[in-house]
């Protein structure tokens, strides 16, 4: 998964979409993942770091950052391509 | 390089809630390093807030209301430039735009610049006529129909469905559900800005509106916009710069199309299937134009070198993000300064 180049994510969590002008925030979690994505990182590493940063079993983890990239799916600002 | 020294005249000093464009265009005039520029504010009313900002405005005039035709405003301008040897006019309301187009020769003879479009190609974008131009040249308008009388309603639900947008033949819109509401939105705009009523399809999406500069064959700068918070008046009153090729590609083949010279804005509304509509074209710099300048490309500016002559190359970039948050305030002024406007007719 890629988040759009053109993605506008802050180390405090704030995301900005030029393309539509809109604007979200995220908590520090979210916004880790979003720094990896934009990295180019794959979901398995994102899995990864997640893991060894955080005291979460990959059940949850699975399950929590699937609903989150679903939320970016659904809110165009990623979409499904090779890391 | 050597700064020019200009003095130039703008309208639309109106910064109320439903602003005119006037002082964003001043902001930008004055922003450019090239210029320095001395700024004749024209006024058609005496409590235009523009008037009273004398660090924007350097000096005003009012000049009478476009009703008046263009001899009036003719006799009126061949005064102010007699004090203040005008370089160049920039007119920034849609209704005094064809008394300035009929003047343009003469103010040419009198040494004062203008940029604007001629008459046809005013009124080929005109609200009862951008279907039109719309169908001849491929961009997507809503359909269109005017109805000059009550009978006419009850033939709409044939062409439309419903909710369908009722418009003044200038100004105003109301979305109506039913026929009941065609009808009172009918008389409503009708005792206001006369017939005929347009009724238009209803496109639901997202609001965009692109602020652009065109030299008649091409785009010289465009600048897109998402309004951010809109006021019960429907005017912006926060917006963000849009990144977005497809906008601009619109905007290029627009210009072209139209053949327009000068500033105008396009009011768009992107549906949800990602189609790009064209609502409304606005024939001048929207009230918003200093967000461009602040965003990297300064069309007023642009617009006076077009209109002395100077070659002006298309702009390539923009800031993304940048954003405007227009704010009210309390200007303290004094009676004596409202007593000589509206005595003198000069401040």
């Amino acid at each position: 998964m890629l988040l759009k180049k053109n993605i506008a994510v802050s180390s405090s969590g704030f995301i900005f979409n030029p393309s539509t002008g809109d604007s979200y925030t995220v908590n520090q979690i979210a916004s880790e993942i979003l720094e990896l994505l934009k990295e180019n990182k794959s979901i398995d590493e994102v899995k990864r770091e997640i893991l060894k940063n955080y005291e979460v079993d990959e059940k949850s983890l699975n399950e929590d950052l699937n609903d989150f990239l679903g939320h970016l799916r659904q809110l165009r600002l990623a979409e499904d391509g090779n890391a | 390089m050597e700064t020019l020294k200009l003095t130039i005249a703008v309208t639309g000093l109106n910064a109320v809630d439903s602003p005119g464009p006037g002082v964003g265009v001043i902001r930008s005039l004055r922003d450019c390093k090239d210029f320095d520029v001395r700024i004749i504010g024209l006024s058609y009313e005496a409590l235009e807030p523009g008037l009273y900002m004398h660090d924007i405005v350097d000096k005003s005039y009012q000049i009478p209301y476009p009703s008046a035709g263009s001899a009036q405003l003719k006799s009126r301008l061949e005064y102010i430039h007699e004090k203040e040897k005008l370089d160049a006019i920039i007119p920034t309301f849609d209704a005094e735009l064809a008394n300035f187009i009929k003047l343009a020769p003469t103010l040419k003879s009198w040494g004062i610049a203008t940029f604007i479009a001629n008459m046809e190609e005013l009124t080929a974008l005109d609200k009862m006529h951008l279907f039109v131009f719309g169908e001849k040249h491929g961009f997507k308008v809503p359909k269109t129909k005017f109805i000059s009388s009550i009978a006419q309603i009850e033939d709409l639900e044939d062409e439309f469905d419903f909710p369908m947008v009722v418009k003044g033949k200038y100004y105003e819109a109301y979305i109506a559900h039913n026929k009941g509401q065609i009808e009172s939105y009918f008389h409503k705009l009708n005792a206001k800005w006369g017939l005929p009523v347009v009724i238009q399809e209803f496109i639901k999406g997202t609001e965009i509106v692109i602020t652009c500069l065109a030299d008649g064959t091409q785009l010289i700068g465009a600048i897109p916009l998402r309004k951010l918070y809109i006021t019960d008046k429907g005017k912006g009153w926060s917006g963000v710069v849009l990144e977005d090729d497809a906008l601009i590609e619109m905007a290029k083949k627009f210009a072209k199309d139209s053949k327009w010279k000068g500033g105008f804005e396009l009011e768009l509304m992107r549906s949800e299937d990602d189609e790009l509509y064209i609502m409304e074209v606005n024939p001048r710099f929207p009230a918003w134009i200093y967000t461009a300048a602040a965003a990297g490309q300064n069309h007023p500016a642009a617009l006076i070198k077009i209109a002395l002559g100077q070659k002006v190359k298309p702009f390539k970039n923009y800031e993304a993000g940048k954003m405007f948050v227009r704010y009210s305030w309390d200007l303290i002024t004094d009676i004596s300064e409202f007593q000589q406007i509206t005595t003198t007719g000069e401040l």
